[in-house]
């Protein structure tokens, strides 16, 4: 039987780019549909009528939603090549609560930067730094957060170097300088064809952000 | 090697007991150790130093954090009740609504139970709203694992009790008979259960902690 595999997604949202690298991995053939947020077609919202977000997989008419559990329903069903999850259960353990907290932390304080003005702002900037220094923490001289190879807790959080620069530059401070561990491990999965294939530029990324900020503070 | 495992949890804290109810579905012996929250232990700051919560399932001196990342490994470490459904698209479907639960539904309940008087209307609809997803979701089934209760159902322990109580301590209410007549019923069957039964705490001493935890009441 023919495999049918689409994905809904857009093009900057780090949570659909965690879905392409995983798709890349496992070498999977799929059709790409790129949804307007902002006039979401009629399959997005008939797939993810709870959230109507995206990413959604559509695999074989069936829909799946949320980034990390689409990641390892990935995993699960082409479980023949690339594992991203590890196989001992306390590692596997690790790799999920660590995958929520990038979820809960990065994302959701991330994104304060170009939604919030003057002392909520610099709360944001403050609490990143904590949770960036929390991640170096994790990371120590670990080539990856999974160990010696690459896997799901570095799928979940590399899509963020992509929107790097949009912190750096919305929080003012150098990721590098600052995190310069989590910079160097970001390099070196950009290594990954899945990875440098599937992160978009830096500058555009920041332009799109740039247009967020704009239009949530109205500057 | 013997096995060793304690669990750090607290009596009112629906997340502590969804890791009860686990663990005595797949008959497994473990220590449990109360944790006193407004003082809080040596061992649960050396277990979880990253935001000093409970439940802290602690296996072979290995800690693991965050109830669902803790259901998921129980799941994978002793056989016997399977806790996940085996099928991986139901996986996927099942770990979705718990994350619904944990990450939508939950706080809105609490929006609309305790949140300020002003946005108290908003906040209720919101919640009715979210309440309605779910009875939609369970159908015709007895539970959302299906014949016995599974993931979905044990994330849900806070819908059973807890929110019961949330209603007697706040005055408002939420999840009536007749809104939810498939969740109502689902309540019983799931506080019914044995292994939910022994590890439900009192409702009387609950509804008066959570009264003073959450504040002061709707009327």
């Amino acid at each position: 039987m023919a495999e049918e595999v689409v994905l809904l997604d857009f093009w900057a949202s780090m949570f659909g780019m965690r879905v392409r690298i995983a798709l890349a991995e496992k070498g999977i053939k799929y059709e790409y549909r790129e949804e307007d947020l902002r006039n979401k077609s009629d399959l997005l919202l008939q797939m993810n009528p709870v959230h109507k977000k995206i990413p959604v997989l559509i695999h074989n008419g069936k829909p799946i939603c949320e980034s990390l559990i689409i990641v390892q329903y990935i995993d699960e069903v082409w479980n023949d090549k690339s594992p991203l999850l590890p196989s001992d259960p306390y590692k596997r353990a690790q790799a999920r609560f660590w995958a929520d907290f990038i979820d809960k932390k990065v994302y959701d304080t991330g994104r304060k930067l170009w939604t919030t003005k003057g002392e909520e702002n610099e709360t944001a900037k403050k609490e990143l730094v904590e949770i960036f220094k929390t991640l170096e923490e994790e990371l120590g001289e670990k080539p990856y957060f999974g160990g010696e190879t690459f896997g799901f807790m570095d799928v979940a959080f590399v899509t963020f170097y992509s929107w790097f620069y949009a912190f750096e530059t919305f929080g003012e401070f150098s990721m590098e300088a600052e995190h310069p561990k989590i910079i160097a491990w970001a390099k070196r999965c950009m290594q990954k064809e899945s990875v440098a294939k599937t992160l978009p530029d830096r500058q555009k990324v920041y332009e799109f952000a740039l247009d967020l900020r704009k239009r949530n503070l109205g500057e | 090697m013997a096995e060793e495992l304690s669990l750090l949890g607290m009596w009112a804290s629906p997340f502590s007991c969804r890791v009860k109810i686990a663990l005595k579905l797949k008959v497994v012996q473990y220590k449990y150790v109360e944790e006193d929250l407004f003082n809080k232990s040596p061992l649960l700051l050396k277990y979880n130093p990253i935001d000093k919560k409970v439940p802290v399932l602690v296996h072979n001196g290995n800690p693991l954090l965050e109830s669902l990342v803790i259901l998921e490994y129980i799941d994978e470490t002793w056989q016997g009740y399977p806790i996940f459904p085996k099928d991986p698209y139901e996986r996927a479907v099942a770990r979705f609504w718990a994350k619904f639960i944990d990450d939508k539904l939950l706080p809105a309940i609490r929006r609309a139970c305790w949140g300020e008087e002003k946005g108290r209307e908003k906040a209720v609809e919101e919640a009715t709203e979210l309440l309605q997803l779910l009875e939609m979701e369970l159908k015709e089934k007895r539970f959302f694992g299906g014949e016995t209760i599974g993931l979905v159902d044990i994330v849900a322990d806070t819908l059973s009790l807890w929110l019961t109580s949330f209603e007697e301590g706040s005055g408002v209410e939420l999840m009536t008979r007749e809104k939810f007549p498939k969740l109502s019923k689902w309540s019983h069957e799931f506080a019914s259960t044995s292994a939910v039964k022994e590890n439900l705490p009192p409702k009387d001493e609950l509804t008066v902690f959570l009264k003073s935890l959450f504040g002061k009441p709707a009327k």
